[in-house]
């Protein structure tokens, strides 16, 4: 009987144990192998943590690696700043029977790719687009600007991409703040700002760190829209990346810049939970 | 005495539901005042609106004399304790009582200060650092209501804070609430549906049914002189009996009817209804105002026949479920636990009488086909 159990186990724990090895553990290894290995002065590829070394050595990486963070840091507070209140909303003040009508809205942006989205929003701002179109119409401007290709573009792309997976798990928490917790807060002289800050975010922390996470994460790994939508002076670490692997054919020294985002978003991440004093474990269920 | 509380004409629609229909009446300083009613009768609306959670669509709010229309919860020198008490998660014991005072902007020393007293006056000494979760359900009780009396509000309102006790838990705190409304002489506006409750702790009763309220008296006087067949029904427990008037004899003090039940009894009792000779009536007996095999020389009772049913044994409460001789009416006897009716069995066929003063009539309620 008891070997039976077992046998179960490992049915179920089989595809998921081949996923993580095939997919994902396999060519982390390889990655990690590949970026300690360089060329020496002969021309001879043997072991070598060289390809670390100029990621802190040449400026442009570790400051492009900066930015990068920062900008991810930026664009993950402005996406809680903005979807919070929709989740509120939401959650909280219109009646039940438009929260999923709701819901659905907030989702169907997402049923087409990013690359469409990025699309959507080039046909907007771009010089010829339709924003200066109307703007010149209506004589608010008189030649068209490009609105493109500059930060603050790229910033409200990927806030847009990532609102829905900040708005889910806030939506969650919201759903399981009892009203009358707020109302308490209300009747005993709370303000509108007293009761957000003392009730609801200490309450709605760990879906706002989950979300955060999410929202972090891909940010910091996404190639598409700084790209399309991000200036040429103003890189991002992923189109870096891109360019040792392809530009430059430099494998090994994209594996390493590979393995450098992983390493350094991590403790951005670490750094993260133990600002806010939550746990992972808690946080991701 | 001066009116803590004034509540008039007070009318509350959804749409066309109205929840509460033109509800008037004042609570003086320092008193005791509960509305009683079964769910859904409006007493929790009434409530929200004293509060400020909803906006009265008729009539006016007065607290200490001063109009409370427009004027938010956070604003209003009241305080609610919910009925789940909403204590907040997040906090612990001290900073959930210190957070009305902090939104006053009052010195830490003197939070901490006023806190701890407060703490200390509920009977919870030391307890500022404990986790909500690490409470008893007495204690947040507690809790909650230091929570609200540290704002020293001029009518401290309760939702049914007891509903969530269990019995023993909650006979204790409805004593100690009683105690600590009496110390503490606040104006204490309570609602529920537990009859219990609203008699032990309050001056006075309203016992609100439908959006209205029925009768507004003190405890006793509810149970004794009911105004309305529902406040009969709702407020103790009553034998209903429909009856008919054949004839009246007016004394010096009291006036006497005549009744004949469909049953065939006839017997005598006082009324203060506007009643003559040949009306339908529903007359209401108190289970205990039944007495069981009534000495013989007691001229004046009213005396039947009963067959024992069945006997509901509750302690203190027990009560005999007998039936009319040839009849299906049903009818509940207090059953005192004195040893002296320990011989009653079921089937035994008893004497059992009730004197005229304890009846209690009402004409006839029209039956909505």
């Amino acid at each position: 009987m008891k070997s039976g159990i077992r046998w179960g186990l490992v049915i179920f724990i089989t595809p998921v144990l081949v996923w993580l090895t095939v997919l994902i553990l396999l060519p982390q290894v390889d990655m990690f192998i590949m970026s300690i290995r360089a060329e020496n002065e002969l021309g001879e590829m043997g072991f070598s943590l060289a390809n670390f070394k100029l990621f802190f050595l040449e400026p442009i990486y570790w400051r492009t690696f900066a930015r990068t963070a920062i900008f991810s840091i930026l664009v993950t507070f402005l996406t809680f700043l903005i979807t919070m209140p929709i989740a509120f909303y939401i959650t909280k003040v219109v009646s039940p029977k438009f929260q999923g009508f709701l819901s659905v809205l907030i989702l169907m942006p997402f049923w087409v790719s990013e690359l469409v989205r990025v699309y959507g929003w080039m046909i907007l701002l771009r010089e010829s687009g339709v924003i200066n179109h109307f703007l010149i119409k209506f004589g608010l401007l008189n030649k068209p600007i490009e609105m493109l290709y500059n930060d603050a573009t790229m910033i409200t792309g990927l806030v847009y991409t990532s609102m829905l997976f900040m708005l889910v798990p806030l939506l969650s928490v919201l759903e399981s703040l009892d009203n009358s917790l707020i109302e308490a807060a209300y009747d005993l002289g709370g303000s509108v700002w007293s009761i957000a800050v003392r009730i609801v975010i200490p309450h709605c922390l760990p879906g706002i760190v989950s979300g955060s996470i999410v929202v972090f994460m891909l940010t910091l790994g996404n190639y598409l829209t700084p790209n399309l939508m991000g200036g040429k002076n103003g890189l991002w670490f992923t189109e870096q990346i891109y360019n040792q692997f392809i530009a430059s054919f430099n494998w090994n020294q994209g594996s390493a810049f590979g393995f450098l985002l992983l390493i350094l978003s991590s403790a951005i991440i670490w750094l993260g939970l133990k600002l806010t004093k939550q746990r992972l474990g808690k946080v991701v269920q | 005495m001066q009116t803590d509380l004034s509540v008039v004409n007070v009318i509350k629609k959804f749409q066309d539901f109205t929840a509460v229909d033109s509800v008037s009446f004042d609570v003086e300083k320092g008193r005791f005042f509960s509305i009683l009613g079964p769910s859904g009768c409006g007493k929790t609306t009434l409530l929200r609106m004293i509060s400020g959670f909803f906006e009265p669509t008729g009539g006016t709010i007065e607290i200490k004399g001063k109009n409370m229309a427009g004027i938010p919860p956070n604003k209003r020198p009241v305080n609610l304790i919910f009925q789940n008490l909403a204590l907040f998660p997040m906090m612990n014991v001290g900073q959930n009582i210190a957070f009305g005072l902090e939104r006053q902007n009052e010195k830490r020393s003197v939070i901490k200060r006023k806190t701890g007293k407060m703490l200390e006056r509920v009977g919870l000494p030391g307890f500022e650092n404990k986790k909500v979760d690490q409470l008893s359900g007495g204690q947040k009780q507690r809790v909650a209501i230091a929570r609200s009396l540290i704002l020293d509000p001029t009518v401290l309102l309760l939702d049914e804070p007891l509903g969530a006790l269990d019995l023993k838990l909650r006979e204790q705190m409805k004593i100690e609430l009683k105690t600590l409304q009496t110390q503490v002489g606040t104006t204490f506006v309570y609602i529920t549906h537990d009859q219990s409750e609203a008699l032990v702790m309050s001056d006075h009763v309203a016992v609100m049914n439908e959006g209205k309220f029925e009768q507004v008296d003190t405890p006793r006087n509810l149970y004794a002189k009911p105004l309305t067949p529902f406040v009969a029904r709702f407020v103790g427990e009553n034998n209903q009996w429909s009856a008919k008037i054949t004839g009246i004899e007016d004394t010096q003090d009291e006036r006497v009817a005549m009744i004949k039940t469909p049953e065939g009894n006839v017997f005598k009792t006082i009324f203060r209804e506007n009643l003559n000779t040949g009306d339908d009536i529903d007359l209401f007996l108190r289970p205990e105002s039944l007495l069981l095999e009534p000495d013989p020389s007691i001229e004046t009772l009213n005396r039947f026949n009963i067959i024992v049913k069945s006997i509901l044994f509750d302690g203190a409460n027990s009560r005999i479920l007998a039936l009319l001789p040839e009849s299906d009416r049903e009818i509940q006897i207090s059953l005192p636990q004195t040893r002296q009716f320990d011989h009653i069995q079921p089937g035994d066929k008893i004497e059992s009488g009730w004197s005229p003063e304890s009846g209690i009539t009402f004409p006839r309620e029209k039956v909505v086909p």
